[in-house]
């Protein structure tokens, strides 16, 4: 038994056990979201969600949004690019933090 | 957990999914072909051997001569331009007055036959002559999924392909010397997945073919792939039949289920044998009951009054927005 497992995200509908009125009002905005197309198509959606995904490290969504990204046209180089983005991104964001240590050496009368 | 029958879902649906008519004949007269794909539901490859006779092609002809009904005549395979009758047949066809499509593989043109050495290069110009409608698999607009599905180097051959064929006037929409040349493309996908829409991946493709190749071509039909054969071996490889299937079946879509191909076409083997469609011949799902078993006992009326043989392969034309020889059947 591992603490995931791919067939759970078909029991995702679950949550909605208790207080079903929130997880209603969860999937209709996931849906309105994500299921069609708006200003963003559902292509480029879905390879936004990938690379959230991605970010966030949920295995769910790395399996759903894998078949949503091929299921709307996206191809494995499209794919790893958007995942190098989510990449660079967590990186800029530790990396732009040596600011703040910077100011803290400032403030040591170390820099 | 048990999936429902086909069956069973058009009865929760109240479908009763009865023949319209016979407008095309969809005769496969080779299973011989210069490539042997991952996805092939024929397993098609350059070891088969199965071809149509003359007599069978004869049989054929006869019947669209006999039967102003069936106004299309679709010619697959196998490559199916690997049949030694194959251009009396596409010939005689036109002088009938037919619609010929032909389901061309593209790099058979490049390739020739693999079994004879046999040139095929005259191919686009002999299309062109006799305005048969081209449909050619092109799984994708990159190297990387359609070599990966269809072998190493089909790509670039496929593109070179395609050049001749616009070379002839093919794929050419409006006004030039091309008009009325159709080339149809097809996209299957490379893996355990349904298709992209339709319209917004021939947008894609057609964008990209132009941009990055100079090709151009009329229309992009979406075909899933079905559960059977070098497919099914694949996703039992895999471990992904179930999940495949449940894919399917959850993707289940009424609208869709009403448009199958089966309803309107009627398929012939290499051996003059009839079946519902091309995926129950390469399963050996002859028709049921009274309706004539081959091109020699051939007989409309009782065809159109046949039971159509669905089994758990024919979700893959059901699901989403449908699929069938001539791309998605429904809206989603």
């Amino acid at each position: 038994m591992n603490y995931y497992e791919s067939k759970d995200l078909d029991r995702f509908g679950e949550i909605g056990q208790f207080r079903g009125e929130l997880a209603e009002k969860f999937f209709d905005y996931y849906n309105a979201v994500t299921a069609c197309d708006g200003a963003l198509t559902k292509r480029e959606k879905a390879l936004i969600a990938l690379a959230v995904a991605h970010a966030k490290q949920c295995p769910y969504c790395i399996d759903a949004y894998t078949t949503q990204c091929l299921e709307t046209g996206a191809n494995p180089d499209e794919m790893t690019e958007a995942v190098h983005v989510a990449a660079v991104m967590e990186a800029g964001m530790t990396l732009v933090h040596g600011v703040q240590m910077h100011n803290a050496l400032r403030k040591r009368g170390a820099m | 957990m048990r999936l429902p029958s086909f069956e069973e879902k058009l009865t929760e649906h109240g479908l009763d999914l009865a023949p319209l008519g016979v407008e095309t004949l969809q005769v496969n007269v080779t299973r011989l072909c210069n490539q042997a794909c991952h996805h092939c539901h024929v397993d098609a490859s350059p070891k088969r051997t199965e071809q149509m006779s003359r007599a069978t092609v004869d049989r054929c002809l006869e019947i669209l001569a006999r039967n102003p009904a069936i106004t299309k005549l679709d010619i697959t395979g196998g490559a199916p331009e690997l049949n030694p009758h194959f251009d009396f047949f596409v010939e005689a066809a036109r002088r009938l007055g037919k619609h010929v499509m032909v389901r061309h593989n593209l790099t058979v043109t490049i390739d020739g036959n693999p079994q004879t050495g046999e040139s095929k290069r005259y191919l686009p110009e002999f299309f062109a002559r006799h305005r048969v409608e081209v449909i050619s698999s092109l799984p994708y607009f990159q190297e990387f999924f359609t070599d990966k599905q269809r072998g190493n180097g089909v790509f670039k051959k496929s593109v070179e392909s395609l050049r001749l064929l616009n070379e002839q006037g093919y794929g050419k929409s409006d006004g030039a010397q091309g008009f009325g040349l159709t080339l149809n493309l097809v996209y299957n996908p490379v893996g355990a997945f349904l298709p992209a829409p339709q319209e917004s991946l021939e947008r894609q493709f057609k964008k990209e073919l132009e941009a990055k190749f100079g090709v151009v071509f009329n229309g992009l039909f979406t075909i899933t792939n079905m559960p059977i054969n070098r497919f099914k071996k694949d996703l039992e490889r895999l471990g992904a039949y179930d999940e495949y299937m449940t894919r399917l079946v959850s993707a289940y879509n009424p609208a869709a289920a009403r448009g199958v191909m089966c309803r309107s076409l009627i398929s012939v083997g290499h051996d003059g044998s009839l079946y519902d469609c091309d995926f129950n011949q390469m399963l050996d799902l002859n028709l049921s009951g009274e309706s004539g078993g081959t091109v020699f006992d051939f007989n409309l009326d009782k065809l159109l009054n046949r039971k159509i043989i669905f089994g758990q392969h024919c979700y893959g034309c059901a699901a989403g927005a449908g699929s069938s020889c001539g791309g998605a059947t429904a809206k989603v």
